[in-house]
């Protein structure tokens, strides 16, 4: 039916699977790090992370995505001839990863900013009273709360990343979009194979919903729900 | 390490580009908002015939990249003998979709509009019933009420939610650049290939990119003072506590 496209579409699309994955690994890390450090004490460390999210959330990813892929090539560059050493080549895929992590950081820092102020104090005071340590409170009391509290930020987060991750193929990252585009071209039927991509991001972000639910009703688990 | 000359020769095409991107912007959101606030209204409907060929609508455009869209509308479209059938014509209304400018029109009009159609459905439902009946109650029929209860009170509940969306648009419009468009990030990837100058020329379009989100945050803040006057945080008396 694909005229013999199918492995090759099978192939981009979990190349495209294979991004988003790994970009939301390194989005989910900087956004903990990124709200532990706009919830500090220290200015040091509150600047740069307001800095981050400001700076990261009025630019389009695309041209971030254009500025790492291009921009760091060439401070590689830089940075290997200045040391000697062999020419090291950014590959599509690390700076799609890295650009869309990047990206995706500030956005979640910004959910797990909020997630982490909406524990009540008293849940951590109580803690703190029952001869917890710091740890202990944050382990057991501050992030299953602040996770339950995130959840629904992250689905959305994570829903608007995949549909990003499409962007790769302007890159030159051989994914889904990209094959797609190949194969349209010498089959003459582009409308066919843009909609098998359709049907590919449709299912993907059908079912990271219902993934995303599972984990929302086992983190409220003892919630009250007030009747509607 | 920035060589300004780069940015101070090509300042003219990034000022034709800012124009496009802000045209591509503001059309689209336009024509999203229009044809979203019907759009809401079926949504919500109980009718089925009405609400889920509008929810196939929302959940097709939400559901997909609109890099993908883009690329359906403009590559794919040219697939299917009868519309080029329309173009030799000379149809108007399919010639449209001839044009990079026309499809990066249409495919942001109706991504952008099919989220504010949501956005709306979700304030329209959140209706407070006392609303709603006080208007029964003054004999509306349902068009009446529609047109001074339902819908003006939407907009305004949606007003936050909509900025993030406005927000998005401007940044979406990027991807016109993939269709030979030279907007604001057109230009940045024609001075990066003339120069090989990738910080000058995309910090440069980052820059101004963050100044327009800047302006529209500027621009819905005052929107909300005007219209979500009634919800702005008392000011507080200090000797009050």
């Amino acid at each position: 039916m694909l005229h013999g496209y199918t492995g090759s579409l099978l192939d981009g699309a979990w190349l495209t699977f294979q991004v988003a994955v790994c970009s939301l690994a390194l989005a989910l890390a900087l956004g903990l790090a990124g709200a532990s450090a706009k919830l500090s004490k220290l200015r040091l460390l509150r600047a740069p992370a307001v800095a981050y999210t400001t700076v990261v959330r009025g630019i389009p990813d695309l041209v971030m995505m254009l500025l790492v892929f291009y921009g760091g090539q060439m401070l590689i560059n830089a940075a290997t001839d200045a040391l000697e050493w062999d020419y090291v080549e950014v590959n599509p895929f690390t700076a799609g990863v890295a650009t869309l992590g990047f990206i995706f950081g500030a956005y979640f820092t910004e959910t797990f900013r909020g997630a982490f102020l909406a524990v009540p104090a008293g849940q951590l005071e109580a803690g703190a009273a029952y001869g917890m340590s710091r740890w202990q409170v944050f382990r057991r009391i501050l992030f299953p709360q602040m996770l339950r509290h995130a959840l629904p930020g992250l689905g959305n987060n994570w829903q608007v990343m995949q549909k990003s991750t499409a962007l790769v193929s302007i890159i030159g990252l051989s994914d889904i979009t990209w094959l797609a585009d190949q194969a349209g071209r010498s089959t003459h039927q582009p409308f066919l194979f843009y909609a098998v991509v359709c049907a590919f991001y449709l299912a993907m972000t059908a079912l990271s919903a219902l993934v995303f639910n599972a984990l929302e009703r086992r983190y409220s688990v003892g919630v009250r729900r007030a009747a509607a | 390490m920035m060589d300004w000359h780069i940015i101070v020769d090509s300042l003219p095409q990034y000022v034709d580009g800012l124009w496009l991107t802000v045209q591509l912007t503001v059309l689209s959101l336009l024509a999203g908002l229009v044809l979203a606030i019907p759009f809401a209204v079926a949504r919500i409907s109980a009718n089925p015939l009405l609400a889920k060929p509008v929810w196939v609508f929302t959940y097709f455009f939400r559901g997909t990249p609109m890099l993908i869209q883009l690329l359906l509308i403009y590559y794919g479209l040219g697939q299917f003998e009868w519309i080029q059938q329309q173009w030799q014509d000379g149809s108007r209304f399919w010639l449209v979709f001839r044009e990079p400018y026309g499809c990066a029109l249409v495919t942001f009009a109706l991504n952008t509009c099919a989220y504010t159609t949501e956005i709306l459905a979700g304030a329209l439902r959140a209706t407070p019933h006392g609303e709603i009946e006080a208007a029964q109650a003054c004999g509306m029929s349902r068009a009446t009420m529609l047109r001074r209860i339902l819908i003006p009170g939407a907009l305004r509940r949606a007003l936050p939610a909509y900025s993030n969306e406005a927000i998005f648009m401007l940044h979406g419009t990027a991807i016109a650049s993939t269709i030979t468009l030279v907007d604001l990030t057109g230009v940045a990837r024609n001075v990066y290939s003339q120069h090989f100058a990738p910080f000058e020329a995309f910090l440069f379009a980052g820059f101004i990119y963050l100044l327009l989100t800047f302006g529209l945050v500027g621009l819905f803040r005052l929107a909300e003072r005007r219209w979500l006057a009634h919800l702005q945080p008392r000011k507080a008396v200090k000797d009050a506590a």
